[in-house]
């Protein structure tokens, strides 16, 4: 009786590997917006519980061996960021602004942004500091990695947007994307998030860091980043694509963030 | 373009240290996608595989090395080893290894004639302790094998065989050891030309799996041996369903850490699943011509070594 349940297990197998082949045949030929994927939301991919601490293990070891590459930060966020995404959806869903995005679900790429536009606005508007910290540290909105691993749809768009307004989030704080400047977002991502990831990078990040930006951070950088995240307006509350217009220093202080009080410049970026 | 000329004309060997670029470009083309895999064209439901085929190896062939490493914790080493134990080839033996990529086989296959080769001039020495100059002489002359032994790697992906190249230059070994870009389905080689043929863990992605033993067959001389290693099906249930999980719970994970790439390897996982078992492959390569086939289970049937003759 229990080879024939073995056996049933591995029919069981084979028919579900069978299935899902069958679906990615299909589906791999299709555009990720396309209505026919396998999944809840286009790119979703399916794992166990068991799958899911792996690959927060292996992400994280493979983030801290070499922490430009994104996409494994993309995804130790996704794996553990399971109840810290409810709630943040939460928070979203009982603010006004907040509950704007979540229905009209606005994207951050350079299909949907007028860089153009943005850069001609006047100097100290939030749009041009935008455009000018892209320039500065040769990034683009679009090299974000796609959300794979959460398992409901609607959290994963607030990861989405979590992930793209992380750029913003530069911008309002003047950090540059060199490691000191990430590790100070990090700081004050996690006390605004209370994300997983965002604590385990402001934990670890500032192990790669050399002695004197090490201090920085410590003095400086550090308890203003933590300082501003516990006070700061919840930043996934504000629908950024409709203040371009708005000046920086007046959106800083609408959201209750002091001015960076080092200026750091966007040094040469290690090409990756 | 690799067409098959009429089996009365002489085959030019695509032997170079590189390929023809020109030639090669043109039939790659037809099968290269831009990177992003969603502009990938629709397959038919029993389709022709080689499109998504080709673009999962191109994505994997910088880290291929790693993930056999990762996901066979070391294993597929002592599987290739043992691959080149059972063939045993002499020096002057001549090797094809199709869906040969970053050149695994190829490089053991090389070294064990080698060993083999050091063996036998220690025997020779051994057994005439003091030659006379004329014998001297005479091992001077004779030092150049009538036959020397020869290795061609053939892949259908581009990616895979620079990377074998790169492995080939870092380690040193040129000599004797080529890269043919062709199709296991359509081999670009003339009939009866080798010794020895190898295919491992490359003949579950071809999509006609008959055509590529009937082109075995062609290309093999008489006496030549066809040897192939691949996934399949382990009898032992305790064994079986510790092998399921780990298929399918840590190889797709493993992928995505290492390489970046869930599906390609969720795709490895169920290609296996999907291959036939010992047995049926057996019948196949009978069918397809092949004599006294038999097969050897490795590490409890999660790999199988068949070997077959062309008589």
């Amino acid at each position: 009786m229990w080879l024939r349940i073995q056996r049933l297990n591995q029919q069981r197998f084979v028919l579900t590997a069978k299935a899902v082949c069958v679906h990615q045949l299909h589906t791999s030929s299709t555009e990720p917006a396309s209505s026919s994927y396998n999944g809840l939301y286009p790119g979703h991919i399916h794992t166990t519980p068991i799958q899911k601490a792996l690959l927060a293990v292996g992400s994280g070891v493979a983030a801290l061996r070499d922490p430009y590459r994104h996409d494994m930060v993309a995804v130790l966020g996704e794996a553990t960021g399971h109840f810290a995404l409810i709630n943040l959806r939460d928070r979203m869903r009982n603010d006004p602004e907040g509950y704007t995005i979540l229905t009209e679900r606005p994207r951050i790429r350079l299909s949907t942004i007028d860089v153009a536009k943005m850069a001609s606005l006047p100097e100290g508007s939030f749009g041009r500091e935008y455009v000018r910290f892209l320039e500065d540290n040769h990034v683009t909105p679009d090299s974000r990695a796609d959300v794979k691993f959460v398992d409901d749809e609607e959290l994963a768009y607030v990861m989405l947007r979590y992930r793209e307004v992380h750029d913003l989030m530069h911008t309002l704080l003047g950090m540059p994307t060199n490691m000191l400047g990430e590790v100070a977002v990090k700081w004050f991502e996690a006390a605004q998030t209370g994300l997983p990831m965002c604590a385990f990078g402001a934990a670890l990040g500032p192990l790669r860091l050399n002695a004197r930006r090490l201090q920085t951070l410590v003095t400086s950088l550090g308890p203003w980043a933590l300082r501003n995240g516990l006070r700061a307006r919840f930043v996934l509350n504000i629908f950024y694509e409709r203040r371009w217009e708005q000046s920086l220093e007046d959106l800083r202080q609408e959201l209750n963030i002091e001015p960076p009080p080092v200026i750091l410049s966007a040094a040469k970026k290690m090409s990756t | 373009m690799f067409q098959r000329r009429s089996r009365g004309q002489k085959y030019t060997f695509w032997l170079r240290d590189g390929f023809r670029d020109g030639e090669s470009e043109e039939r790659i083309k037809s099968y290269h996608r831009p990177h992003r895999r969603s502009s990938m064209q629709k397959s038919e439901y029993t389709c022709d595989h080689r499109p998504r085929v080709y673009k999962v190896f191109e994505n994997v062939a910088q880290k291929y090395d790693i993930m056999n490493d990762a996901m066979s914790l070391g294993i597929h080493r002592v599987w290739k080893d043992a691959l080149l134990h059972v063939m045993h080839p002499q020096p002057g033996a001549q090797l094809l290894d199709v869906a040969g990529g970053t050149g695994d086989i190829a490089f053991r296959f090389l070294e064990y004639i080698r060993l083999q080769e050091e063996r036998q001039k220690r025997r020779a020495a051994r057994s005439s302790q003091t030659p006379s100059w004329q014998d001297i002489s005479n091992n001077y002359s004779t030092e150049d094998e009538s036959r020397e032994s020869r290795a061609v790697v053939c892949d259908i992906n581009k990616e895979m065989l620079k990377v074998g190249k790169q492995k080939a230059d870092s380690l040193g070994v040129s000599a004797g050891l080529s890269w043919v870009v062709g199709d296991a389905e359509e081999l670009p080689f003339d009939d009866d030309q080798f010794d020895i043929y190898t295919i491992a863990f490359g003949i579950r992605n071809v999509t006609h799996i008959d055509q590529a033993l009937q082109e075995a067959l062609r290309v093999l001389k008489p006496g030549g041996r066809f040897m192939c290693l691949e996934f399949s099906k382990v009898n032992n249930p305790i064994l079986s369903s510790i092998y399921d999980a780990y298929s399918f719970q840590m190889i797709p994970v493993i992928g995505e850490v290492i390489a970046g790439d869930w599906k390609s390897y969720q795709y490895l996982v169920e290609s296996i699943r999907k291959f036939p078992n010992q047995e049926e492959f057996k019948g196949m390569i009978e069918d397809a011509g092949f004599y006294c086939v038999k097969y050897y289970n490795l590490t409890g049937g999660v790999v199988a070594l068949h070997s077959g003759f062309k008589l």
